[in-house]
């Protein structure tokens, strides 16, 4: 990364030759490095070096190109597409190159661009020292905190390259992100760190401890939980429920901090998240939900090429929270139009395509972008987990498109939309037969050693129900349920407490949006015991239909008329539920 | 603001009125005229052929000394001498005001109607430029459109984008001039502003006959660009609606309703624009971006924090072969909120609107209805009669192998409360216009025919309520 960025007299500047859209072709700039940013044009918007051939370049640009014309100048900057970390990142709205939208006018025009990377460096933050002077200290230590900037403490920490002495650390202080922390050796340490988005953060090593991330739903706690640290993909076709699962992801899981990127999609929809968020009163610490979140909104009217980069803007942030110490969440909505941002470029850039027109590299990139999840031991030996859901938005509901299939192989967790469900109003429309997990065994295994036994068995049981009730209503539809054996009707009922009365949840109720771990077991528990329970029956000689006319408001209600974590509630409705069947005989 | 005059100096700078006559390519819609060193990507331009005809260009790629152009009207009998090329210096800027209120234009915005072309000195970019999402209101009122279907299943919000999904032969411009004609919020009613793509001349005169008293009323725009007009043309005709939509909307504190039809015909222009430049096609060989450029017309729609007036975008599109997974209402699903889907299959049961309730869909219904806004009991009602419809249908299929008698009496409640469902609440007139009691209430009564026990994803309390008795029910 030779040049440098900030005496105005030694930038080196070249020439526009052509503009297509956000590609744009520049000559005369001696020494531009691949992915080193350039400023163009009269308003200098952002662009990103791609490829180099003699003095010629192309760049994306991350802004609206219009007026952009061929005699144009262009400067380098002589460093990569960065972003700026520091306090203040939580409870923000940002765009896909991490420059706060908060300070932005309501049109988002090109001329914007001037100075806003520089966005809330006047805002100063109460800077408290942990390190003392003669410290020696390496990557990821420890140096102070930040206090009074919300709910969750803010670290400040000791640079992935910097190690040494102490010579100077900054007292109690307010401080500015440009203002210096502390000095390690020679090398002064700014409370604001810029890193290149691109870049995986460093850290020691991967752990192989497996933990659940609860989510609060149960489907995916009960049927396809999801490890911390690990990367699950939502394939869904539009109207499937995929924004609002993903949204009641971000509103209820168990991480620290949770980043959500709205990568080319509806602006709405971004207000809805955004408002949302700032109204709901955070469980765990009793502040505001939005003062551990971070927005990253890059709606689809937006310019396309700042939503390729949005997605890594989004991995930075959770890799800096990781870092301190964090569960860090990114909820990327959609990958899917990511992906399309890279093929339109490549497409411009005359790339030959491989699959529906997508580059080459399509897999890859997808891998990479998964694989920036993971549960490690940070550079400063602290546990830091940064996991990954990303929506997957099939064209025409077909998930053998390139996207879709590639992403399946880099993700632990699947969790499959299905049309059926969501036009039967069955919501989340996660399908059992679809999804998968592949860290069940491991999961239970952590369940065992926290009280919950019987998860495993209990899990297998449903998932048995359910796919035995799906090939008996397909056979039942041919035969009429009325010529099936009672058992199998019993099973087909259970299919359907098992649907209606656990895995279905209503995302709107104040008792059912959430559902704690234990309630879920229980409710999973009710179910089971109603189907035991309609099974002795048969073998006593009810009748099935008599069975299957009872009321079974207790299971099915249950879930809406106890209270968020109360599993005890759910439980004392065993008893009565039991003795009313008991009565059918 | 102050970047649009920016532009505009700048484009005054760049001498705009100096004419290009070396152009060295026509191919298609695409012209390549040389020596246009300092034209600006996506500028306007004006074509002058020596027959005195002007044409209408944009800017699609600048190289060197080269500007591609993509011409909006049909380059048939065009030759390369004798061209002049005409830049703006700026992308295409139209008035904006009141002045349109009750003007008929064509797809480019010129006058149809005898009146002389709409003018003012308050110009807008027909771009427009990305809302910042902060300052988003999150929509969340109602709007009534008096057809109940629409109105108890998939409520409209004030700034949501629904599309109407539909097939060549449904009655999708009977109900989309319906909703136009009837909608209100709060009271108040919407002004109009209609932009056909490649509508049939018989089409646009339906329109215009339905709307005539929104017309009358200097309530309406009609952008009109008929079938055998310019196809290319096409592509501006819904920027320029949302143009004239927005200054109404955000600056004059206006709720304005922009319906456009057909959005096939858009798209069709587009896939040509891209075919002629030897783009890479995505799928069917319409281009991969035709998600943002959709989603730069549909994603105009919206509410402004601390300001009054509103953009409800409702735009309609014929699915080639009735297929939902056509790249166009597939990508217009994705960047929408919900969709209205029409179905032959109602239609031939004899249902106006022919609504397929179940494939239809409104996303911000839920934060559009319930106490204060509708009916507290709305979403559950709402929720419980579409999740009873999906199995009334199941079982109506069932009914069909095994016949009605073996079913078990739950069932074939189903069966009835479906026959009601349709006879109450989802056929109507075409000029009826009905409250959102009366609404809510039919549905009700469709539900009163099912056991007690099904209605299990609405809270007790509601059922007591509103749940008529035995003796009540038809």
């Amino acid at each position: 990364m030779a040049g440098v960025t900030d005496a105005a007299g030694g930038r080196r500047a070249g020439r526009i030759v052509r503009v297509n859209g956000p590609l744009v072709e520049v000559e005369g700039l001696e020494g531009l490095a691949i992915l080193e940013l350039v400023r163009l044009g009269p308003h200098g918007i952002s662009g990103e070096t791609i490829s180099v051939t003699g003095t010629r370049a192309i760049v994306q640009a991350y802004e609206y190109t219009g007026g952009l014309a061929c005699g144009d100048r262009v400067d380098g900057t002589g460093s990569p597409l960065a972003g700026l970390l520091g306090p203040g990142l939580l409870g923000g709205v940002f765009d896909g190159l991490l420059r706060p939208l908060s300070s932005e006018s309501l049109w988002l025009t090109a001329e914007r661009d001037e100075g806003v990377l520089s966005g809330g460096v006047a805002k100063t933050w109460n800077f408290s020292p942990t390190a003392a002077l003669g410290n020696e200290v390496s990557p990821g230590d420890l140096l102070g905190v930040i206090t009074g900037s919300g709910s969750l403490e803010h670290r400040v920490l000791v640079p992935s390259t910097t190690a040494g002495e102490i010579t100077w650390v900054s007292g109690p202080a307010p401080l500015r992100l440009s203002d210096p922390v502390a000095r390690v050796g020679e090398r002064e340490v700014a409370l604001g760190e810029r890193w290149p988005i691109r870049r995986a953060r460093p850290f020691r090593e991967r752990t192989a401890d497996v933990a659940p991330l609860h989510t609060g739903q149960r489907v995916l706690d009960l049927m396809f939980p999801l490890p911390l640290g690990a990367a699950a993909a939502v394939p869904g076709g539009f109207g499937t429920g995929k924004t609002l699962l993903l949204q009641q992801i971000a509103k209820w899981s168990s991480a620290d901090v949770i980043v959500y990127v709205g990568c080319g999609e509806r602006g709405n929809e971004m207000a809805d998240v955004l408002a949302g968020l700032s109204e709901l009163e955070d469980i765990r610490t009793g502040g505001r939900l939005i003062d551990r979140t971070v927005i990253i909104a890059n709606t689809s009217n937006m310019p396309m090429m700042a939503r390729e980069a949005s997605v890594y803007t989004g991995l930075t942030v959770a890799e800096y929270f990781r870092d301190m110490g964090y569960d860090a969440l990114v909820i990327a909505d959609s990958t899917s139009r990511w992906a399309e941002a890279l093929r339109e470029f490549a497409n411009r850039n005359g790339e030959l395509p491989a699959e529906e027109g997508y580059p080459a590299s399509l897999a890859s990139n997808l891998a990479a972008f998964y694989e920036r999840a993971g549960r490690v031991v940070t550079l400063g030996g602290r546990v830091g987990s940064v996991t990954v859901v990303g929506a997957v938005s099939p064209p025409g509901g077909d998930m053998t498109e390139p996207v879709t299939t590639d992403t399946e192989r880099f993700v632990r967790s699947l969790w499959l939309l299905d049309p059926d469900l969501a036009y039967a109003r069955h919501y989340p429309a996660v399908s059992w037969s679809g999804s998968f997990t592949r860290d069940l065994d491991a999961i239970a295994v952590w369940h065992g050693t926290n009280g919950n036994e019987a998860w495993a068995s209990q899990r297998t049981r449903a998932s048995v129900i359910l796919s035995e009730a799906d090939r008996l209503a397909a056979l039942a539809e041919v035969i009429g349920t009325t010529s099936l054996p009672g058992h199998e009707r019993v099973t087909i009922l259970g299919g359907r407490l098992l649907r209606e009365g656990v895995l279905r949840q209503n995302a709107l109720s104040r008792n059912d949006g959430y559902c704690s771990t234990e309630k879920g077991i229980a409710l999973l528990g009710l179910a089971l015991a109603a189907v035991d329970t309609c099974h002795e029956l048969i073998d006593r000689g009810v009748s099935a239909a008599t069975i299957e006319q009872a009321d079974y408001g207790l299971v099915l209600r249950a879930a809406e008329e106890t209270a968020s974590d109360d599993a005890a509630g759910v439980v004392g409705r065993q008893e009565t539920l039991l003795r009313r069947l008991a009565e059918l005989a | 603001m102050s970047s649009r005059s920016r532009t505009i100096a700048e484009g005054q700078d760049r001498a705009p009125s100096v004419a290009h006559a070396d152009v060295r390519e026509l191919r298609g819609p695409l012209l390549v005229v040389g020596g246009a060193e300092g034209v600006g990507w996506d500028e306007f331009a004006e074509i002058d052929s020596p027959d005195g005809a002007v044409r209408h260009g944009l800017v699609l790629e600048v190289r060197g000394d080269l500007a591609t152009l993509q011409v909006l009207e049909p380059t048939d009998g065009l030759a390369l001498g004798g061209l002049e090329v005409r830049f703006g210096g700026q992308p295409l800027h139209i008035p904006v005001g009141r002045g349109w209120l009750g003007r008929a234009c064509n797809g480019r915005g010129a006058p149809l109607d005898s009146g002389p072309p709409v003018g003012g000195s308050l110009v807008r970019p027909i771009n427009g430029w990305p809302l910042n999402p902060i300052h988003r209101e999150p929509p969340q009122e109602p709007v009534v459109t008096g057809i109940s279907a629409v109105d108890a299943l998939m409520t409209v919000v004030k700034g949501q984008k629904l599309p109407i999904f539909s097939v060549p032969g449904l009655a999708h411009l009977d109900l989309a001039t319906q909703i136009a004609a009837q909608a209100t919020a709060s009271g108040s009613s919407f002004l109009v502003v209609f932009a056909a793509m490649g509508m049939t001349h018989a089409d646009i005169a339906f329109v215009r006959d339905r709307l005539e008293e929104r017309s009358s009323a200097s309530e309406l725009v009609l952008f009109l660009n008929a079938a055998d007009d310019p196809v290319i043309e096409r592509i501006l005709t819904p920027r320029i609606a949302l143009t004239v939509a927005e200054h109404l909307a955000y600056e004059e504190g206006v709720d304005v309703l922009v319906i456009m039809s057909d959005m096939t015909s858009y798209a069709e222009a587009v896939r040509e624009v891209a075919a002629a430049r030897g783009e890479i096609p995505a799928r069917r060989g319409y281009p991969g971006y035709l998600y943002s450029d959709l989603a730069s017309i549909y994603e105009r729609c919206g509410r402004v924090r601390g300001r009054e007036g509103s953009v409800t975008i409702m735009p309609v599109l014929t699915m080639p072969a009735g297929d939902i997974t056509h790249p166009v209402p597939d990508l217009t699903g994705y960047i929408t909120e919900g969709q209205i889907v029409l179905s032959a299959d109602v239609a031939a049961r004899g249902i106006y609107p022919p609504v397929d309730v179940l494939s239809s869909l409104s996303r911000l219904m839920r934060s559009g209805v319930g106490e204060g806004r509708t009916r507290k009991d709305h979403l559950h009602v709402s929720a419980q009669a579409l999740s009873a419809l999906a199995r009334a249908r199941q079982t109506a299929e069932l009914a069909e192998l095994v016949g009605t008698a073996a079913m078990s009496e739950t069932d074939q409640s189903y069966l009835a409360y479906r026959e009601m469902l349709e006879k109450e609440l989802l056929n109507q007139g075409r000029s009826e216009a009905r409250k959102i009691n009366d609404t809510l209430n039919r549905v009700w009564r469709a539900l009163g025919s099912l056991p007690r026990r099904e209605l299990n994803m609405i809270p007790q309390a509601l059922v007591e309520q509103y749940l008529p008795e035995e003796g009540e029910l038809p």
